[in-house]
């Protein structure tokens, strides 16, 4: 590992200021990832910039126009831990969706650890771009992707390139996706509000460029709107062992139903693509229609005839298709508070 | 939380941090993990160091309390954190934690080198539970935690044990719970 200098930044301006200004220097969050990739040799940063200090780490519902506090959308501190995100009450209770898309995640230690923008900054964990004997466009540009011909059981099945089929590997973000969330940035320019499906980049021929943000842009906070009463959030996640795995494939959705039919389907999918995969085909196929396993099937195959699948992970066409199904129909027949 | 005392070009730093009670002032390269200092500059050696990579669990220590992976946790920022190791997890000297005269009782390891660990990760469990944190496990978000053998492996998932003493070491913590 290289050595680096080490600063707590008093304040995001100054983190900003800081990262923004040197080339080799990084802002550190909880650094479960970030670490690691420093033992690897895969990130070698000259200065850490440590924002656990002074980034918001509450959560608290923002207040309306009205004034009112309540009912609207809650403000999650970009310095929250992923545990207190999940033991939150309000969490808990209003979006089940994102509980217990954290509570899928790591380990009981490293959600202590892992902070909620860093979970949306991490890295793949696809193999190549964690060896730095093998070649890696995402790691290296242009040096090549070994995936295709190689290990790719557990890359993506959409949204990939020739370039590159890593997938993105948090289940929080998959949850965030489904929810409309926006992501606030502190940035050179000053503050700024990124809808969660302008954060994420699909790799094309660039896949070392992964999000929209600038060097220098800082995660502050994750806004989530309210859920309306009637609806019904879950995830589900399928992955080789019980516990403690990335995800092979998982499903984050948001279902509002009203006497059989549907009136609004949110789907996000996870672990299949190189971002937080937002259904957006499957939720205008549900939209008016009958919220029965037929239609969901449907909905789940109209946004998988864009699968374009490698031969070890063909399986999972099927498999995400499964799960939708399986889902989406239990939360269609779920009282509120239940999990699906 | 303000410890910063190096310029930025510096790679090493003059810290203090508080170990089982007791503040140790360290000058360490930022390079090194709360695990490294604990092992290799406090003596501190019941913390165990298994893959370094944040994969196994042998390296849990207690951080104000929370369990945490030393080894993905670097030193210059657990300034300011209560550390709790294995070392300091007894109240008194002579005295074990009942996690750790349940592992006794129960034979909860064959080579041991998980266990410091496994004790460490399973007394923060313990904790979260009795807070009403749901786990993966749970039948509800909202509802009471109720311990039992499901919630107990998943909650323990982050501490692998490659003797595979998981039975015992699941009755010792039941063992605690009831």
């Amino acid at each position: 590992m290289k050595p680096f200098g080490y600063v707590a930044a008093p304040d995001p301006a100054s983190a900003v200021a800081m990262v923004s200004e040197r080339p080799g220097a990084v802002f550190l969050g909880g650094g479960t990832n970030l670490v690691d990739l420093m033992k690897l040799g895969v990130a070698a940063p000259d200065m850490l910039v440590d924002v656990t200090g002074m980034l918001p780490s509450r959560i608290e519902r923002t207040v309306r126009r009205d004034g009112e506090v309540g009912g609207g959308s809650l403000l999650i501190g970009a310095g929250v831990r992923n545990s207190d995100l999940a033991a939150d009450p309000l969490v808990r209770a209003e979006f089940p969706v994102l509980a217990q898309a954290v509570l899928a995640g790591a380990s009981g230690q490293l959600r202590n650890m892992a902070t909620v923008g860093g979970n949306l900054l991490q890295r793949t964990r696809c193999l190549y771009f964690q060896d730095v004997t093998k070649p890696c466009n995402k790691r290296v540009p242009g040096s090549g992707c070994p995936a295709r011909a190689g290990e790719h059981r557990n890359l993506a099945i959409l949204g990939g390139s020739p370039h590159c089929v890593a997938t993105h590997p948090s289940d929080m973000a998959v949850a965030l996706a489904a929810l409309d969330a926006v992501v606030h940035v502190e940035g050179a320019a000053g503050p700024r509000a990124i809808p969660f499906s302008e954060l994420y980049r699909l790799p094309g021929d660039e896949p070392d460029r992964e999000t929209t943000l600038e060097r220098g842009d800082l995660i502050t906070a994750v806004e989530v709107p309210a859920l309306g009463q009637a609806v019904r959030s879950a995830y589900r996640k399928v992955r080789d062992r019980a516990s403690y795995a990335f995800g092979v494939a998982s499903v984050a959705a948001a279902l509002d139903v009203a006497d059989g039919v549907v009136r609004e389907a949110r789907i996000a999918l996870g672990a299949v693509a190189p971002l937080p995969w937002r259904a957006r085909r499957a939720e205008q196929v549900l939209a008016g229609r009958p919220a029965t396993a037929e239609w969901f099937a449907r909905a789940a195959d109209a946004e998988l005839a864009a699968a374009a699948p490698l031969p070890d992970n063909a399986f999972k066409v099927t498999l995400v298709r499964n799960i939708v199904v399986r889902m989406l129909s239990a939360l269609a027949g779920a009282r509120a508070g239940d999990t699906a | 939380m303000m410890v910063c005392v190096t310029t930025k070009d510096q790679t090493s730093s003059e810290l203090i941090l508080r170990v089982n009670g007791a503040a140790r002032r360290l000058r360490l390269d930022h390079r090194t993990t709360l695990l490294d200092a604990l092992r290799e500059h406090l003596g501190l050696t019941g913390t165990k160091k298994g893959c370094d990579h944040g994969q196994c669990g042998a390296c849990t220590v207690l951080a104000d309390g929370r369990r945490v992976n030393s080894c993905l946790l670097l030193a210059v920022t657990a300034q300011g954190a209560e550390i709790t190791t294995i070392e300091g997890l007894a109240s008194s000297g002579d005295e074990l934690h009942p996690l750790q005269a349940a592992f006794v009782e129960r034979d909860a390891l064959q080579c041991g080198y998980c266990t410091p660990g496994q004790i460490c990760s399973a007394a923060a469990m313990l904790g979260e539970a009795a807070a009403g944190w749901p786990s993966a496990a749970s039948a509800s978000l909202t509802g009471p935690v109720t311990l039992d053998a499901a919630e107990i492996r998943e909650r323990m998932s982050g501490n692998l044990c490659r003797c595979g003493a998981y039975v015992n070491i699941l009755a010792a913590i039941l063992d605690v719970v009831s």
